[in-house]
């Protein structure tokens, strides 16, 4: 059952965007929630990656993600036509949804992607939306449109001041903690590392805040507990009981070692791709 | 009269190799051949290589045909051990596996890995003659011998004319393969829903290759597929779809529920969420259904290259994460066990394999912490030692910790393989299912759940146990659906 892919496009340098058919994802799937993706059932890997959108009428969803490893290079060289050998979904539990009244979303590089869909149930739930997006440069900060359709207030941040504000995603958020009515709720998605810093912020301003986390997966049903993560002091599954969690009580420093635990095997793996793709790419151009 | 019965009977003997109860008795057992042990933990290859053909007729002859056959009272699924092993001793294989095959849809996989020293060897009478279950009729190992001779390889089973009935079947462990090829036996409309990429459950992603090869698990999925049995992959029933969705929106009449018992549990100490902790489930699902053992020569999926691995638990499951250490390259495998290897759970031949493959045991022992570098990588384990005190529930002697017997092994991996507790998946989207304390679903002896139309067996049912016993459960539960789906296929007529 492989899964076409309708269109596809290019964020920014290393982001990419697909709309791909899962008729039977579409039914259930709710924001915050994610796939499960591999490009080869023999030997492919599994990753997790958030649904960034749905299409009933088409039956399709739609991805975003990051060049970072050999699948997510595999993915973003396949073309509109192209098939995803599976795609198991939607996984995780929803975004509860309700009326907070004032709240920020913040999303730091791809982060914006799986913020999207929570940002766009919160408007529609009646929150008042702040919409804090921040990217290393301007070149690679993505769905800026988007977000501006849907929120009341949007500060972009960019670490090399190229567009926006100079400065990180948690500077502006400490900034919006401190006015009166401080914001009723946060939602922070990013890297670890600004999910962490953001977290902090937010905790000394008592901002009740959400963070969604995106750990190694294999199965993404409970199975393995590969994605488990010490949460208030006990071990939680990312798969099963996340993918978001209250972020004051996350410990993303093991967090992060653990996203790391492959890190040497990773890059031989993406290394070995990028050879192999250029042989295919000399044998075809006949060039060597 | 009686005499003519005597000379009967003698006449029987003669013919299933013409020998008394007496010189079957000093028939040797016959040895398994297998990969010499150095060898076989340097390949993923399977490790015992199966009975020759003289073999098994020898082993066979030992067979008393006893007439109460306590042996069959051992098996769940009450196979006619007598029979089947009587035409091997005649040569007769086709028949042999046809008598099987009535009440066991998977031979070759059970003959692999059915605890047969706690069931049917354990009845047999030879064994107990000789006081010595290793004396038993090895009668896993004939199941396995006619199974793997492919004698019915082209007999694909026959389907029942067409019933307009559709079945769902979720789980392609061994619970639901028998209960799909049962259900479309008697003509059903049937589809297995899998959570994984490939059909086969358990014994795909949980039993390795070196105990279980694939290539048997697909041979049976094939058979489905040709008698007409769709597989849907990649679909996650409680996520992808509810049990209500299927019965309701998809138009099914009537659910198997095998999913299995599918969350590992962790003994919640410290440090268990370091960098190179795995449960068993993540690191064999990693080496066999991901194929993490080709990392870097095809395979994408990457798994811990240990030098020294410690595994946690004493049943079948720590036993094969242990041996997977070592065929991934482990210098060092310690199993780490709080009782003493008779109160182990599994089997004696996995035990007695993983001690020829070098596996430490580390009896009376127990962790009490897992201690980390500066980048949360494994580096130690703390144990404690035990002692055994009163018999605990299980009938088992209660380990006790010994206060302050703390000491540190050093590893790079800690493998934690202390059991398995059923998924919440479908408790959490199917309210109107019945489920106990530890989260099985409740069933009557017929298979039925608290909702119509719906059917359980296996680990969701019982709690971690046995291939034959799930197999035995779906079997059950097939048999229900059909009696169910007829009579409302009568009253809607």
């Amino acid at each position: 059952m492989a899964h076409k892919i309708i269109s596809k496009s290019q964020l920014s340098e290393d982001v990419f965007t697909a709309d791909v058919e899962a008729g039977h994802i579409v039914r259930a799937a709710k924001a915050g929630q994610f796939v499960i993706i591999s490009v080869n059932n023999e030997f492919g890997e599994r990753i997790p990656l958030t649904i960034a959108g749905v299409n009933p009428q088409n039956g399709t969803i739609k991805i975003i993600w990051q060049r970072v490893g050999k699948t997510t290079a595999h993915l973003a060289d396949l073309k509109g036509g192209d098939s995803i050998a599976a795609i198991v979904g939607p996984l995780g539990r929803p975004t509860h949804i309700e009326n907070f009244g004032a709240v920020v979303c913040v999303g730091g590089g791809i982060g914006a992607a799986p913020l999207l869909p929570i940002a766009k149930a919160l408007k529609e739930a009646g929150n008042k939306i702040t919409v804090i997006l921040g990217a290393r440069s301007k070149s690679i900060l993505i769905l800026e449109d988007e977000f501006r359709k849907i929120s009341d207030e949007i500060i972009i941040t960019t670490d090399d001041g190229s567009y926006g504000r100079k400065g990180f995603v948690s500077e502006a958020l400490a900034e919006v903690c401190r006015r009166t009515p401080k914001p009723n709720q946060a939602f922070v998605i990013g890297p670890a590392i600004m999910m962490k810093v953001c977290c902090e912020v937010t905790k000394e301003f008592a901002v009740p805040t959400q963070v969604s986390l995106n750990t190694i997966m294999v199965d993404g049903t409970g199975m393995c507990g590969g994605c488990r993560i010490e949460y208030d002091g006990k071990p939680k599954f990312v798969c099963v009981d996340g993918p978001e969690f209250d972020g004051h009580k996350v410990n993303f420093d093991l967090m992060m070692k653990r996203l790391a635990a492959y890190k040497e095997m990773e890059k031989t793996s993406y290394e070995q791709y990028k050879k192999h793709v250029c042989k295919i790419y000399r044998r075809r151009t006949g060039d060597g | 009269m009686a005499n003519d019965n005597k000379q009967t009977k003698q006449n029987n003997n003669r013919e299933a190799g013409g020998l008394t109860a007496a010189e079957r008795y000093k028939i040797p057992p016959q040895d398994m051949p297998e990969q010499a042990p150095e060898q076989r933990a340097r390949n993923f290859e399977e490790v015992a290589t199966g009975f020759t053909e003289e073999q098994a007729r020898k082993e066979a002859l030992r067979c008393l045909g006893c007439k109460n056959a306590p042996c069959v009272k051992g098996c769940p699924v009450r196979i006619r051990i007598k029979d089947f092993i009587a035409e091997i001793a005649q040569g007769n294989y086709k028949k042999s596996l046809e008598i099987i095959k009535e009440n066991s849809l998977l031979p070759a996989v059970c003959g692999r890995v059915c605890p047969q020293e706690n069931q049917c060897q354990e009845q047999c009478t030879v064994g107990i003659k000789f006081k010595d279950i290793a004396k038993s009729v090895s009668i896993g190992r004939l199941e396995r011998f006619v199974a793997d001779l492919d004698v019915d390889d082209k007999d694909t089973p026959k389907v029942g004319a067409p019933t307009d009935r559709k079945v769902a079947i979720i789980g392609s462990g061994p619970g639901g393969i028998v209960a799909a090829a049962d259900t479309r036996r008697a003509g059903h409309d049937v589809t297995i829903f899998e959570a994984f990429h490939k059909p086969g459950g358990v014994m795909v992603y949980g039993i390795p290759e070196f105990r279980l090869p694939k290539s048997i698990v697909q041979k049976e999925i094939d058979t489905l597929t040709r008698m007409g049995v769709k597989i849907v992959p990649n679909f996650v029933v409680g996520k992808t779809s509810t049990i209500e969705q299927l019965l309701k929106e998809d138009g099914f009449d009537a659910v198997y529920i095998g999913v299995g018992a599918g969350l590992p549990k962790f003994m919640n100490i410290e440090g268990e969420s370091f960098v190179g902790v795995y449960s068993a489930n993540e690191y064999l699902t990693r080496a066999n259904l991901m194929r993490a053992y080709k990392f870097g020569a095809g395979a994408d999926t990457p798994i811990a290259r240990s030098k020294k691995a410690a595994v946690i638990g004493g049943g079948n499951v720590a036993m094969d994460a242990a041996r997977m250490a070592v065929r991934l390259g482990a210098e060092k495998v310690y199993l780490i066990y709080r009782r003493t290897e008779k109160e182990m759970p599994a089997r004696v031949e996995e035990v007695h394999h993983a001690k020829q493959e070098g596996v430490e045991f580390h009896l009376l022992q127990n962790p009490k912490r897992i201690i980390g570098d500066e980048n949360c990588r494994v580096k130690a384990i703390e144990c404690l030692r035990y002692k055994l005190g009163e018999p605990d529930a299980s009938g088992r002697q209660r380990p006790v910790a010994i206060a302050g017997s703390e000491f540190q092994i050093e590893v790079d991996c800690v493998i934690v393989a202390v059991g398995n507790i059923p998924n919440p998946l479908i408790q959490q989207t199917s309210p109107e299912l019945k489920f106990n304390e530890e989260g099985c679903i409740i069933v009557d002896e017929k298979g039925r759940t608290s909702m119509e139309a719906v059917y359980a067996g296996g680990d969701i049912v019982t709690g971690a146990a046995t291939v034959i016993q799930a197999m035995g459960q779906g079997r059950t539960a097939a048999q229900s659906i059909n009696e169910y789906l007829q009579q409302k296929t009568k009253i809607r007529s």
